[in-house]
C-alpha cells in the first residue's frame, strides 16, 4: 500500500493549518461565505440539509487497517458513530461542526488521509478497481497509476479551476469493476501488440442530467505517456469546456458538441506539445520515481496453501449460511487458496454504504488478522478484504456475523447502491434510502436473492445521479412531481464493459409504489429468463422493454 | 394562485443545523417561535433581515409554511425534513431531541 512520505506530510500539514486559519477568519466574520464556500468545498465541507458534512477521499479505495480505525474514531469523536462509503469510494461524515473541521482533518492527516479535491471544479478523487492487486482477471495492478494521478492531479495548478468537476477512474481488467465507459476520463488496462501493457483511454463518459457513455479516444496509450495524455485531454477542456452554463460544462458535452474526432485532433495536438515537456531536460515521472510508487504496491507474499480448501469445504457442507456467503461474497484471487472477500453494508433493511464506529474497528481487527491488514471500498459502497485464504473464511464469516456484516448478497438484488438522497443531501429532490430500505426488505430472503442472480439497483435521489442509477440494470431516479417524491424507473443499464444507459420505462412512481412494481419486475423477469444464469439485463436486451414495462405499470386489482 | 405564509429557514454557522428567523430578529430552532410573513413585502423584509447576520446563518431562504397550528407548518416535504432529520435516523437530527 501507498505511505505518504515527507513531502506528502508536509503538503498536508500545511494545507491544513491554511484550512484552520480559513475556519477561523470565517467564524469571527473576517471572511463572508461567499468567500468561505469555495475555500471549505475544496477541503471536502459541505454544508447540507441537516448539519455540515465533511467528504474523505479513499484514493482508489485502498484502505490500511490503521486508516480503518481512524475513519471509525472520527465518526465517535466528533461525528455521531457512523460513516457512509460513497460510490466514489469516499466516505462522508454527515454531522461535522464547523469549528471541529479543523481538528478532524488534522486527525485524517497523521493517517496518510485527506478531504483534499473531494469537491469543487477540479479532479477529483481517482476511483479503481476495488479488485486491484489481487483478482485472478487483471492485467495489471493499476493503483500504481492511479497513485501517480493522484499525485499529478493533487493541486495541480493548471486545473484547480476547470469548467467542471472533472472524475478518473481506472481498471486494470478487461472485466472493468470501475465503471470507466461514465467517467470524464476511463483508463482500461491491455496489451500491446508486444504484450506490452498500456492502457485505453476513454474519454467524456457520465451520469448527471446528460447521460453519456464514454468514447474511446486512443485503443492503446503506452503508459509513458499516460500524464502527457491526460495533461493534454485537461488542457483542451479547460481551454473549451463551456463556463457559461453548469449544465452543459462537463467535458462529456464538449466531446458530443464538437465531435470527438476534431477533440482528439486538438488532444493529439497538445499531446506532443506537453510529451516534449514530460521527456526532457528531465523525463517526467522518472523511472526512479514510478519504481519507488509501483515498490508500495508489490503483490503480497501469501502463503502457499492448495486450491481447494478442505476447510472451506467442511463448513459449506455444515453450515448452509456460510455456503451461501461463500459463495456469492468471494471472487476468485490469483492466488492459489485465497479469495478476494466482499463484506456487505447492505443488510436489509440498513442504509446502504452506512458502518458504525464498531464496524468499521471490527473491519480493521479482520483486516489485520485474515487481509494482510488490508482493506477496500468499492464503489457499490461495500468493503472489500482482499487477501483472505479459503481456510480463514469460516472464521471470517462467523466473526462478519458478530457485527452485522455477514449478508450474503454482493451483486444480488439487495445489494443496492443508493446515494444519501433528501435524507442528508441538500440537493436530492427526493429519498433514496428509504426507497432501497423497502426493496431490501421485500428479497430479504437469501436463498430468493439468490435464485434471481446478479441483479444490479441503483438508486439516486436527484438527477446528478450520485446513484449510478443510468447504469443500473434497474435506475431509479427520486424527483419531485407536484409537491411529492416520484421515482423515474430506468431498465436496461449496465456499468460494466458491454456499457448501457438504462431507457425510462415510462412514468414516475409513488415511494410506496416502488416496491411492489419491484417485485412484479422480477417476477416478469423469472418468468422470461432463458436461465438461471441469463442476468437481468441479458433478458432485457434479448426480450425487449415491453414484457417489463407491463409489469412496472400493472396494478394489481384494488 | 394564493400566497402561503413565508419564514426564513437558514443554517447555522457552527453547528450547521437548522433554524429559523424569530420573530425577536434572533435566530431559533424553535418552529413556535419563527417570524412568520403573510405577504411577499413582508416575506422580503424578513429576509434581508436575515441577511444582515451572514455570521449567524448561512444560506437564508424562504420556506412556506400554513399557520394552522400552534407553530407553523412547513409544507414542502424537503423542508418537514430538514425539521426532523433524516427519515431512516429516528435517533438523529431534530427529532431526536423530539422523543
Amino acid at each position: 500500500m501507498y505511505r505518504y512520505d515527507e513531502f506528502d506530510a508536509d503538503f498536508l500539514r500545511a494545507r491544513n493549518a491554511q484550512f484552520r486559519e480559513q475556519v477561523s477568519r470565517r467564524i469571527d466574520g473576517r471572511l463572508t461565505e461567499d468567500e468561505f464556500k469555495p475555500l471549505r468545498l475544496q477541503n471536502g465541507l459541505y454544508l447540507q440539509l441537516h448539519a455540515y458534512m465533511l467528504r474523505v477521499a479513499i484514493p482508489y479505495g485502498t484502505l490500511s487497517s490503521a486508516q480503518m480505525r481512524v475513519l471509525a474514531e472520527v465518526a465517535e469523536r466528533w461525528d455521531r458513530g457512523y460513516g457512509h462509503f460513497t460510490t466514489r469510494q469516499n466516505i462522508q461524515f454527515n454531522w461535522v461542526r464547523l469549528a471541529d473541521a479543523p481538528d478532524i482533518l488534522d486527525r485524517l492527516a497523521e493517517a496518510g488521509l485527506h478531504a483534499i479535491q473531494t469537491s469543487g471544479n477540479c479532479i477529483r478523487n481517482v476511483t479503481a478497481d476495488h479488485f486491484a492487486g489481487a483478482a485472478a482477471d487483471e492485467i495489471e495492478d493499476p493503483r500504481p497509476l492511479a497513485e501517480l494521478i493522484r499525485q499529478w492531479s493533487t493541486a495541480h495548478p493548471e486545473f484547480l479551476f476547470l469548467p467542471r468537476k472533472f472524475k478518473i477512474a481506472v481498471s486494470g481488467t478487461p472485466a472493468d469493476r470501475a465503471v470507466t465507459m461514465a467517467h470524464d476520463i476511463g483508463l482500461r488496462a491491455r496489451r500491446g501488440p508486444g504484450g506490452e501493457v498500456g492502457y485505453t483511454v476513454i474519454l467524456g463518459g457520465g451520469m448527471g442530467r446528460t447521460p453519456m457513455l464514454g468514447k474511446v479516444v486512443r485503443e492503446f496509450l503506452p503508459k509513458a505517456d499516460l500524464l502527457a495524455y491526460l495533461e493534454a485531454i485537461l488542457a483542451v477542456y479547460n481551454l473549451h469546456g463551456r463556463r457559461d452554463n453548469k449544465y452543459k460544462a462537463r467535458i462529456k458535452i464538449l466531446v458530443h458538441e464538437t465531435g470527438l474526432e476534431a477533440l482528439k485532433g486538438e488532444i493529439e495536438a497538445e499531446f506532443a506539445r506537453r510529451k516534449r515537456l514530460f521527456d526532457g531536460p528531465e523525463v517526467v515521472p522518472s523511472a526512479e520515481e514510478l519504481a519507488r510508487i509501483a515498490g508500495h504496491f508489490a503483490p503480497p507474499v501469501l502463503s502457499g496453501r492448495a486450491e481447494v480448501s478442505a476447510i472451506e469445504a467442511r463448513a459449506r457442507e455444515a453450515d448452509p449460511a456460510f455456503a451461501l456467503w461463500a459463495e456469492v461474497n468471494t471472487h476468485p484471487h490469483r492466488a492459489p487458496g485465497h479469495a478476494i472477500v466482499t463484506v456487505s453494508l447492505k443488510a436489509p433493511g440498513e442504509a446502504p454504504g452506512d458502518a458504525s464506529s464498531e464496524q468499521m474497528r471490527a473491519l480493521a481487527d479482520l483486516a489485520d488478522r485474515y487481509s494482510l491488514g488490508e482493506l477496500r471500498i468499492s464503489h457499490l459502497q461495500n468493503v472489500i478484504l482482499p487477501h483472505v485464504a479459503r481456510d480463514d473464511l469460516p472464521a471470517l464469516h462467523a466473526a462478519l456475523n458478530r457485527h452485522g456484516l455477514a449478508t450474503a448478497n454482493a451483486g444480488l438484488i439487495t445489494d443496492i447502491i443508493a446515494c444519501p438522497g433528501l435524507d442528508y443531501c441538500a440537493l436530492a429532490t427526493a429519498r433514496s434510502i428509504p426507497i432501497a430500505q423497502d426493496i431490501a426488505r421485500r428479497f430479504a430472503d437469501p436463498d430468493k436473492a439468490r435464485a434471481i442472480g446478479a441483479f444490479e439497483i441503483k438508486i439516486s435521489g436527484c438527477i446528478n445521479a450520485c446513484g449510478h442509477h443510468h447504469v443500473g440494470h434497474v435506475g431509479i431516479l427520486g424527483l419531485e412531481k407536484a409537491g411529492v417524491e416520484s421515482y423515474q424507473i430506468t431498465l436496461g443499464g449496465d456499468p460494466g464493459p458491454v456499457a448501457a444507459v438504462g431507457e425510462r420505462a415510462g412514468p414516475g412512481l409513488a415511494a410506496d409504489e416502488v416496491g411492489p412494481a419491484m417485485e412484479r419486475l422480477v417476477a416478469a423477469y423469472l418468468a422470461h429468463r432463458a436461465g438461471p444464469d441469463e442476468r437481468f439485463v441479458d433478458t432485457f436486451r434479448r426480450v425487449g422493454a415491453a414484457a417489463f414495462r407491463s409489469a412496472l405499470y400493472t396494478r394489481e386489482a384494488a | 394562485m394564493p400566497e402561503h405564509p413565508r419564514i426564513v429557514s437558514a443554517n447555522d454557522l457552527l453547528a450547521g443545523d437548522v433554524i429559523y428567523l424569530a420573530r425577536t430578529g434572533g435566530w431559533t430552532r424553535h418552529l413556535a417561535e419563527a417570524a412568520v410573513a403573510t405577504d411577499a413585502d413582508s416575506a422580503a423584509a424578513l429576509l434581508a433581515a436575515a441577511e444582515l447576520q451572514p455570521d449567524v446563518a448561512v444560506g437564508p431562504y424562504l420556506a412556506e409554511v400554513a399557520t394552522d397550528g400552534p407553530a407553523p407548518r412547513p409544507l414542502h416535504y424537503r423542508e418537514v425534513f430538514r425539521t426532523r432529520g433524516p427519515s431512516n435516523r429516528p435517533d438523529l437530527g431534530r427529532q431526536a431531541g423530539a422523543r
